[in-house]
């Protein structure tokens, strides 16, 4: 019975489609070239790596020998990864974590300086070419600058005006405040040196916020803020009820851009060589898989698959959740 | 005797290399260099290509081969230039940027020129044990000049040779020859006679000893010169070679021992640059300075140059004295299957000669020939010192990282010793991890 009412359906609804259908022959094989081509380069440079990640996690190999010289493993990479490496392992994840607290609130500040720059105080386009500055410099660089003039201990700006003697920001990996686990040695914590590498990426990623809340507070209508005011809203409540909701869309993306941020941090810390205490997952990945060293390429891809299930977590819980129930 | 800073880095560690490269990437071009840098196999490469030797008699010669080089610096590229005209063979020089080469020797030796350089040791045993190196046994019974010592250097597990010493740069205790007149110090020899220096220098208000590790590799030679003085060269090349227990009594004494100088560091070690620990020696806020002759390349000055001079690691274990040194080799390899197997073979032996080292050094006078039978008579007094202190030691260390898998001593062992300067109290917890970890390396 319902074979037959299946089969009865499909031609007519093949036939509606068909029928609504105002493409050519020639705009769908456009249509498939413009689709294909992309979906081709984004399938093979990035799906296909990704997926040999996976692959590769499970095997052994020096990245010298002939490719059949890498030899399954099984689950020995991540054996060892969280049972043997496993400090260096939950260390990175927790800086990971830090970050994205910090970027968030690094975020919230941004958004309160833009909310600040658009009400047209005297001056404001000095102020947002002093906050949008660090942006337009590459974190390796922001890395730079701060080892060098700001951060090191014999030659640095802070450390001539820091109270109470030399604190060495870049290689001081003791722990500002941490929380025991049962199973880890090193407690998990906040190193001192990273809390200074919060502060570098602070000065960039806030610059970086404020200019697309100030985007974005330039596209909200003045007639919804002069309504409020007539209204008898205070500024608090203009700002939480009428401007915070109307900025929806940027909203979505800078919890993107902090997450994705915060996750996939990697080049500030690797401009600082990467001293104790400040290793996040991107550069574990990268000191075992690159370099004349990289002959741990099962490894260093174990810890690239942790990296990448954090990233699509993320990614398909805030798409199902935000992106699907609005319009944006 | 200033040298390229580009042809720094390639004393040091593999760690470093790969850093310098990508920030470097990073720096210039921002973060979309950054990432194509880091996916692209050969992306910051700049080869160029040199036809280096006058084309004599082609009939009559070996014929042309080729040569992988990663001399980029610009006075590099020239010295190898020069030495390679020396030996008469027709060469095509393959240069490319060596941090780059570096990154990607694992790619490009599979596919390698004729002759490649790198370096000897555990970095170059590991690719000889894989079989991508050509056995030059036969070039090495014709090469005179070359010391027992560089022999074993240049030698895989089975005993062949897979590569020619050209130059070296030992590692040692530096120091400004005005600031030991002027204070009266004398050189300490023994490990007592350190402590002792040191504790009248820190009466003096003089901080003994410059103390960086900035990279986690500057403290890798003091570990190495511990490990060689307290439990000498054997145990060294076992532990190296994954041998030996890392909670045994020997390490555990290594540190211990390095304890009783820690008090005489630099404060704060670990977030100083090797450059700003030469700028202290420099300025005299610091006595003495255990690092590699390339220490020099910091220095401009004509009197700071001239009054700079090392000696070596004092002995601390009277069994071993003073008997071996740390010396990074650099040199030249041949590919397994080499396109012209004779001309590969007569550029190896022309390049392990004294013309070519000579002419090398006419050029780029900051390093040491290899080769003792080489022209010192224009060496300057460093030169002079470092062939006599790696031509009387016993035996010579390479570095950690050339020593053992550059993985574990980069992700492993430098870690370790990072570690240890942070917190030296928490050293029995720190080897135990750095013993399981070494249970994942193979060491092959």
């Amino acid at each position: 019975m319902e074979a037959t009412a299946a089969s009865s359906l499909k031609p007519r609804r093949g036939a509606r489609r068909r029928r609504s259908s105002t493409l050519t022959g020639r705009d769908r094989m456009w249509l498939w070239f413009m689709v294909g081509i992309p979906a081709f380069l984004h399938i093979a440079l990035v799906w296909v790596p990704a997926a040999s990640t996976v692959a590769l996690s499970f095997s052994e190999w020096d990245n010298l020998a002939p490719l059949s010289d890498i030899s399954a493993t099984g689950f020995r990479n991540y054996w060892i990864v969280f049972t043997i490496f496993e400090a260096d392992l939950f260390g990175a994840l927790f800086n990971n974590l830090m970050l994205v607290v910090w970027l968030t609130v690094c975020s919230a500040i941004g958004m309160l300086f833009a909310y600040l720059l658009d009400k047209n105080i005297r001056g404001t386009a000095i102020y947002q070419s002093i906050y949008y500055f660090p942006v337009v410099l590459s974190l390796a660089v922001v890395g730079f600058i701060w080892k060098s003039t700001m951060f090191s201990r014999d030659r640095g700006l802070l450390n001539e005006i820091w109270p109470g003697g030399p604190v060495d920001f870049v290689g001081d990996g003791t722990k500002l405040f941490s929380f025991d686990i049962p199973f880890l040695d090193p407690a998990l914590g906040l190193s001192k040196n990273f809390a200074a590498l919060l502060v570098a990426m602070a000065w960039r990623h806030i610059g970086y916020i404020m200019v697309m809340y100030l985007a974005g507070l330039k596209a909200v209508d003045p007639a919804l803020r002069e309504a409020a005011q007539i209204d008898g809203c205070n500024e608090w409540q203009s700002f939480r009820r009428v401007v915070f909701p109307s900025l929806r869309p940027i909203n979505v993306i800078v919890v993107v851009i902090t997450v994705i941020e915060a996750l996939r941090a990697y080049d500030i810390i690797a401009a600082l060589n990467e001293p104790r205490g400040t290793d996040v997952m991107g550069t574990l990945v990268t000191k075992s898989l690159l370099g004349e060293g990289g002959g741990r390429v099962g490894f260093g891809s174990a810890y690239g698959v942790v990296l990448l299930l954090l990233c699509l977590g993320f990614i398909i819980w805030y798409v199902t959740n935000h992106y699907r129930e609005s319009e944006i | 005797m200033t040298r390229p800073t580009e042809s720094s880095p390639k004393r040091r560690g593999a760690g470093l290399n790969r850093r310098d490269f990508m920030i470097g990437g990073g720096a210039a071009l921002g973060g979309a260099a950054l990432l194509a840098a880091c996916g692209d196999d050969d992306g910051g490469a700049t080869a160029t290509t040199t036809t280096a030797a006058p084309t004599t008699t082609a009939d009559t010669g070996p014929g042309s081969t080729t040569l992988g080089s990663n001399y980029s610096g610009e006075k590099n590229r020239e010295a190898l230039a020069a030495a390679v005209a020396a030996t008469g063979v027709e060469t095509m020089i393959n240069t490319i940027d060596h941090n780059t080469y570096q990154e990607n020797f694992n790619t490009y030796i599979q596919q390698p020129d004729d002759v490649v350089s790198w370096f000897a040791g555990y970095r170059m045993r590991a690719f000889a044990g894989k079989g991508v190196l050509g056995d030059i046994s036969d070039v090495w019974s014709g090469l005179n000049g070359m010391s027992a010592g560089f022999r074993s250097a240049s030698s895989g597990l089975d005993g062949k040779q897979y590569f020619v010493p050209f130059y070296f740069y030992p590692w040692a205790v530096h120091y400004r020859k005005s600031l030991f007149a002027d204070m009266g110090y004398s050189i300490p020899t023994t490990w007592d006679e350190f402590k002792a220096l040191c504790d009248t220098m820190q009466g003096d208000g003089i901080t003994p000893l410059s103390a960086a590790n900035d990279g986690r590799w500057p403290q890798m030679g003091m570990f190495d010169m511990l490990n060689l003085r307290v439990n000498g060269y054997d145990y060294h090349v076992s532990l190296m070679g994954g041998k030996e227990s890392w909670e045994s009594a020997e390490v555990k004494n290594i540190f211990s021992t390095w304890s009783e100088i820690l008090p005489y560091y630099q404060p704060d070690a670990n977030g100083r640059t090797w450059e700003d620990g030469a700028g202290a020696l420099r300025d005299k806020q610091t006595g003495m300075y255990l690092i590699g002759t390339f220490l020099t390349s910091q220095y401009t000055e004509e009197e700071v140059l001239d009054d700079i001079d090392f000696f070596l690691f004092p002995e601390v274990n009277p069994e071993h004295g003073q008997d071996a040194i740390e010396a990074p080799i650099d040199g030249f390899m041949m590919a397994a299957s080499p396109e012209n197997e004779t001309a590969a073979k007569a550029l190896l032996s022309g390049m392990g000669s004294v013309p070519a080292i000579d002419a090398y050094i006419a050029v780029d006078p900051s390093v040491v020939a290899a080769n003792s039978n080489a022209d010192t008579s224009g060496y300057n007094a460093l030169q002079q010192r470092s062939a006599e202190a790696v031509g009387s030691a016993k035996y010579i260390a390479q570095f950690l990282d050339r020593d053992t898998d550059p993985d574990f001593a980069a992700n492993v062992a430098g870690v370790g010793i990072a570690d240890f300067l942070g917190a030296p109290g928490d050293i029995d917890t720190i080897l135990a991890d750095i013993e399981a970890k070494k249970q994942t390396y193979t060491f092959e």
